[in-house]
């Protein structure tokens, strides 16, 4: 009894200040989603009304909330997998027995990861520049037609996944890294002798022994880019033609710039909704079937 | 392909991906030297023509920057003193102590890994505004004070110290805090690195938070002052460089002198866990 009491004594403070500050926001916000709290409920909470299901249907019926929810998809949909491909080929190459001054090299990709995410986001706006950008130079030095990166609805998306590619993928790249040291070399000497192609090697050798480890940064990539705010924020404001608007940009401006905190906090649970579900795909699909081994 | 052309193309390969990775810091820290209006002109300038520090005068001078640089210190120092306390004697306590509810509680912690932090945002606002605490540091440290994440790492490190050591101490008759401060935290060291250092630098980068807790200029962090001048100052590439370098010198400076225990951290918290 005495030492349960010591227990709670260490442990409880950082519970309670969990359950405080995450736990009962975390519930309070689908309260809060089921009512029209807004300005008004703001400056006198007596102005507050239930609502029921309303901020979801209003939701469904926006456009721009749809558009919001379509840019978010885009960008996780072609942003992970291309940012697994880039942390796995730069793991690859680290790994490679052939190159050398390995630990400069880490430390160089991993740079981007630690870098503050608005700062870069800063200097990628202008590295992405239009008229002086440095990307837009290398481009028409390889002879290529400069490109409007941020100014052009096709082209603001895209810019801003190589962003985050180079942003991120340092960090599962250590993961991978990890990963390929753990395959023991016999399996690579037995497939050699076999005559596997370094292909062949890669699919059934690499690939198989990195499953595990494919599916934990898959889900922990996925969960990240879901939550993408800072870059549109910075870098295009959410244009053009609101192309960059994402979910968590569209609720921060409903909660926080119009104060209808009701409806953000729906807009919040539909995301959580959507990256709950995503979530458990991965895991249905990294998951061999029954019957098959 | 004889062996040494492979060994010349897979470094060539890793050299042209570093210095293209690299680019982007180097650059920032080029421009940021250049005089107003250099940097706008094609073909961009790679180093400056005649190297100054007038934009970093002018950001500090005129842009207030030196109050941002002091409100992200304070806070990202308390953020990691913060998470510090609660979060070590947690993960000790979750590890190696005995008490009520323990599995069930770690349980229910690691479950809330997968709810996204923005859902509780909103009325996490009006809890803070109902306390009187928007605009203030406190409000910007509340999500600091203790972390799933934290506490899981402190875990699966306490999780290694010997019971007999515990319990010998115990047999000699030492309170619980005593054992705490006197084996377990000498023992813990690496993993209180880590920590400071997750805690320090993830405060630091913070965005969004601070974005819509500190609504009152003068308690502004870095990235909240920078991206709020950017915005006004679209135009002038060279001083936006040097908010940059101000910005995110201090967290690559110091995960350059201890990135070999944000490593090790990061693999036992995503690999081994």
């Amino acid at each position: 009894m005495k030492r349960s009491a010591t227990g709670w004594l260490f442990a409880g403070p950082a519970v309670l200040a969990i359950a405080v500050f995450f736990f009962i926001p975390a519930a309070a916000a689908l309260f809060l989603s089921l009512t029209d709290f807004d300005i008004y409920a703001l400056a006198d909470i007596r102005n507050l009304r239930f609502v029921g299901l309303r901020n979801y249907i209003e939701l469904l019926q926006l456009p721009l909330f749809w558009l919001a929810l379509g840019n978010t998809l885009y960008f996780v949909f072609v942003g992970v997998p291309l940012s697994l491909a880039a942390s796995l080929g730069a793991a690859m190459l680290i790994n490679s027995k052939l190159v050398r001054f390995k630990p400069l090299y880490r430390t160089i990709f991993f740079a981007p990861f630690v870098m503050t995410l608005v700062a870069a986001a800063v200097v990628w706006r202008y590295l992405l520049h239009t008229r002086y950008g440095m990307v837009n130079y290398g481009l028409q030095g390889i002879g290529l037609q400069p490109i409007d990166w941020l100014g052009d609805p096709a082209w603001a998306m895209p810019s801003i996944i190589l962003f985050a590619i180079w942003k991120t993928f340092g960090y599962n790249m250590i993961i991978f890294l990890a990963g390929l040291q753990s395959i023991p070399e016999d399996l690579y000497e037995a497939a050699r002798i076999d005559g596997a192609s370094r292909w062949q090697q890669f699919r059934h050798v690499t690939l198989p022994g990195l499953t595990p480890v494919l599916l934990l940064t898959g889900v922990l990539t996925m969960a990240q880019y879901f939550q993408l705010f800072a870059e549109p924020y910075v870098m295009t404001q959410g244009g053009p033609a609101q192309r960059t608007v994402t979910v968590l940009y569209f609720m921060y401006e409903q909660g926080f710039k119009w104060w209808n905190l009701g409806s953000a906090s729906a807009v919040a649970f539909v995301l959580f909704v959507f990256m709950f579900i995503f979530t458990v795909l991965q895991f249905a699909v990294a998951r061999p079937p029954r019957g098959r081994a | 392909m004889s062996r040494q052309t492979e060994t010349l193309l897979m470094n060539a390969l890793i050299i042209v991906v570093a210095l293209l990775t690299v680019f982007p810091l180097v650059w920032m820290l080029s421009v940021s030297f250049m005089t107003p209006g250099d940097a706008a002109v094609f073909p961009p300038p790679l180093w400056p023509k005649n190297a100054t520090f007038e934009n970093y005068v002018e950001l500090f001078a005129r842009g207030g920057m030196g109050r941002y640089v002091f409100n992200s210190f304070l806070i990202s120092t308390c953020a990691t003193l913060l998470a510090l306390t609660f979060n070590v004697t947690a993960g000790y306590a979750f590890a190696k102590m005995r008490f009520f509810g323990r599995d069930a509680v770690f349980g229910i912690l690691l479950g809330a890994l997968i709810i996204p932090a923005q859902v509780g945002m909103m009325p996490l606002f009006l809890m803070l505004k109902s306390m009187g605490v928007i605009n203030t540091y406190a409000g910007a440290l509340v999500p600091w004070i203790a972390s799933v994440f934290g506490i899981f790492l402190v875990r699966q490190f306490a999780l290694s110290i010997p019971d007999e050591m515990i319990e010998a101490a115990r047999v000699d008759g030492a309170s619980e805090f005593r054992i705490f401060r006197s084996i377990v935290m000498p023992v813990l060291q690496p993993v209180l690195v880590t920590v400071a250092l997750f805690t320090f630098l993830t405060s630091w980068n913070d965005f969004m938070w601070p974005l819509i807790v500190l609504t009152g200029e003068q308690n502004y962090t870095l990235p909240v002052a920078l991206a709020a001048l950017s915005r006004e100052h679209v135009q002038d590439n060279e001083m936006m460089m040097a908010g940059a370098v101000v910005t995110t010198i201090p967290v690559l400076l110091l995960f350059l002198v201890l990135q070999r225990f944000y490593i090790q951290g990061m693999l036992s918290g995503s690999v081994k866990g």
